[in-house]
């Protein structure tokens, strides 16, 4: 019993290894985002929307990771 | 011990129970927030729209910049065409953004934190998509599964993904509100859980309890906002096809 509760912790934390590349994304999309106001300010108000949209999307990934390591820990 | 786990705060309780031909229909804490969620919508804007004046007051300018939120988002996103489904657009916006900024004050539910709210939610709007774009273009419909201008030997490789990113809309729509909301919410109980262990060192996640409220809050207005302006996306899509 002991070994399957020790197995559940260890998936878990396997399964958030997706933030790597959530990490990586949001890490783009704000650069991105910081290149093109710096280049193009007069874009802010065109630009924010489209990057907070593009956050939440990438977001949404990390949370079906953290979905995922709930459901393995306490379902 | 049960009440402490940081999940205790989702479940459902039955406030007037009563069923129905063995279906349970009863009246219960999730309904009860729905049902606040839309009748405190209600009032803001029909109040905003009996007693409208030329210089709004407080409240008719919130109900005012709402509405016109919505009504650039729609026209931005969902293009010129989808004017008749704004009306939609802004019911499900407003409900949700109400189920969950009502979800953010303390002790109370959140509706949208249930997968079965959202996808219910997520299923209308697939339905509602699909079904007007039937009726809109009939089997041309289908024409939107396949790129025009991609070359016809990739046909066998493209309309399969097509057709499944198409059918997997409703569980990512609905599994993105959802797991927010949750997240969110267990990830504050969680630090409540570690400001009570520390005894006097709890001010420290306290703090992070107070900073995480705002991003809470920032988050919920934000979940409203990416569920509709996906869904106006896909009317869009239903529109226009590609």
């Amino acid at each position: 019993m002991e070994l399957v509760t020790a197995a559940k912790m260890i998936g878990a934390g396997i399964a958030v290894l997706a933030l790597h590349g959530v990490g990586i994304g949001l890490g783009n999309i704000f650069a991105s985002m910081v290149t093109a106001v710096a280049r193009n300010p007069s874009a802010r108000d065109t630009v924010f929307p489209i990057g907070i949209l593009g956050f939440a999307l990438t977001e949404a990934v990390a949370l079906f990771a953290l979905l995922i390591a709930f459901l393995i820990l306490f379902a | 011990m049960e009440k402490e786990s940081p999940l205790h705060q989702f479940t459902i309780e039955p406030l007037l129970s009563f069923k129905l031909g063995g279906v349970d229909l009863s009246f219960n804490n999730s309904a009860l927030f729905m049902v606040v969620a839309a009748v405190l919508i209600s009032i803001l804007m029909v109040s905003a729209a009996v007693k409208s004046r030329l210089i709004p007051g407080r409240w008719q300018a919130v109900a005012e910049m709402l509405h016109g939120f919505v009504y650039d988002m729609v026209r931005d996103n969902a293009g010129p065409q989808a004017g008749k489904w704004f009306p939609f657009v802004f019911a499900l916006f407003s409900f949700i953004l109400a189920g969950n900024l009502i979800g953010m004050i303390p002790f109370t539910f959140t509706f949208t934190s249930h997968i079965i709210v959202t996808f219910a939610l997520a299923m209308t709007v697939f339905f509602a998509v699909t079904i007007y774009g039937f009726v809109k273009h009939g089997f041309h419909f289908f024409g939107a599964f396949f790129p025009p201008g991609a070359p016809v030997l990739l046909a066998p490789l493209i309309i399969p993904i097509e057709v499944l990113s198409y059918l997997s809309r409703p569980v990512s729509l609905s599994i993105r509100l959802f797991a927010n909301m949750m997240a969110g919410h267990t990830m504050l109980k969680v630090f409540g859980g570690f400001a009570v262990l520390l005894g006097i060192w709890g001010v420290a996640p306290l703090a992070m309890i107070f900073a995480l409220t705002g991003f809470e809050i920032l988050v919920a207005v934000l979940q409203a906002y990416v569920f509709s302006v996906l869904t106006c996306i896909y009317i869009r899509n239903a529109i226009e096809l590609h």
